[in-house]
Order: structure tokens, then C-alpha cells, then sequence
């Protein structure tokens, strides 16, 4: 998993029958000193998330789906976790 | 699988039902020397491993199956604490 911030919200309305009634939100990832990471991307949110938020991200397709709670959904990335705080020590 | 270092831990209070009860660490993936490699991800735990101790985890659908029968939506767990290891021919150890 991954820490990213919620930099934004998708609608769609029209789209795939399993992803119907999920949140789509736009997750930056991040490094662990908070700089920007790679590009951002779609996830579904299982964790009641909002945008500026920092989260947890899975990017992979059967977790996605677990946390949608549809089997066989099209998705590959979801935030399963609002972070509350990040402890990082970098000594050996 | 892969070796990393436990580097961190976070906390999440709004999270996925069934990560309920389950540590969440911040884990450095090393080389056989030891050496970083790659980025730092974020791992659940299931064996009782700290900041500071060298680890093994496994990505993908299979992190989820050391949580059996719950089924938490990980891609990235933590199955063993790694007490020493040696590489040939130059000995590297952790």
C-alpha cells in the first residue's frame, strides 16, 4: 500500500454496472516526506475519504475489489484508509 | 517475496472494516546486502514485527491469506521476521 493525498473528485455516470454506487476520488501519490510521487490516479473509496485528506492506497486488482465488496469488479486501485499519522524512522 | 526493513508505522483510525485490529507499518525493501531498494509501501502485519527489524512480506492478492478467514483488501503483507541471513560469496548479513 501506498500514502497519497486526495487531490480531487470524479462523476461518471455512465460506467461499468459493478462500479455503480462506488466514490471515485483522485489519489497523488506521495513519498514519505510528503512530496508528490509519480502520477495520480483513480481509486475507488471504501474509507469515507475527502479531498486534501491523506489515505491509504491499494493497487491491486483483487484487494480493489474486496473493498468495493464485488467480486469480479473492474477496478485496480482503492483507498482503504484515512492516515491519521505516519511515525518514519529512516536510521539503520 | 522480499527482504525489507520495518522503518515506521501509521496510523489509521477511518479504515476498511476488515483492517480492524491489524498494525500497519511502513516497510524499506533492502537488497541482499541490506542496501534500500525502491520505494517504501505500507504493510499489514501478521506476525508481531517492529520499527527497526528485518522482514519479509508478500505483494499482491496472496496478502490477504495470513488474515484468513477475514479477507482485508491488502496488497502488501508482512509474514515473517527474518532473524539472520547470509548471501555467498561475500557474507552480507542484516
Amino acid at each position: 500500500m501506498l500514502i497519497g493525498r486526495v487531490v480531487g473528485t470524479v462523476v461518471a455516470t455512465q460506467k461499468n454496472e459493478k462500479l455503480e454506487g462506488a466514490k471515485l476520488l483522485l489519489v497523488q501519490p506521495l513519498a514519505l516526506d510528503g512530496q508528490p510521487r509519480g502520477t495520480a490516479v483513480l481509486a475507488i473509496d471504501s474509507a469515507g475519504a475527502g479531498v486534501g485528506e491523506r489515505v491509504l492506497l491499494v493497487q491491486e486488482g483483487r484487494a480493489a475489489g474486496e473493498a468495493l465488496g464485488k467480486k469480479a469488479a473492474a477496478v485496480d486501485a482503492a483507498i482503504v484508509g484515512i492516515v491519521d499519522t505516519v511515525d518514519y524512522r529512516d536510521e539503520p | 517475496m522480499q527482504l525489507a526493513r520495518v522503518v515506521g508505522d501509521v496510523v489509521s483510525t477511518m479504515k476498511d472494516a476488515n483492517f480492524a485490529g491489524i498494525p500497519l507499518l511502513v516497510v524499506q525493501p533492502i537488497d541482499a546486502s541490506g542496501a534500500p531498494i525502491g520505494r517504501p509501501l505500507v504493510a499489514l502485519d501478521s506476525v508481531g514485527a517492529g520499527v527497526g527489524e528485518h522482514v519479509f512480506f508478500v505483494k499482491g492478492k496472496e496478502a490477504s491469506f495470513p488474515f484468513h478467514p477475514t479477507e482485508p483488501p491488502s496488497d502488501a503483507s508482512i509474514i515473517g521476521i527474518v532473524d539472520h541471513w547470509d548471501v555467498e560469496p561475500s557474507g552480507a548479513e542484516g
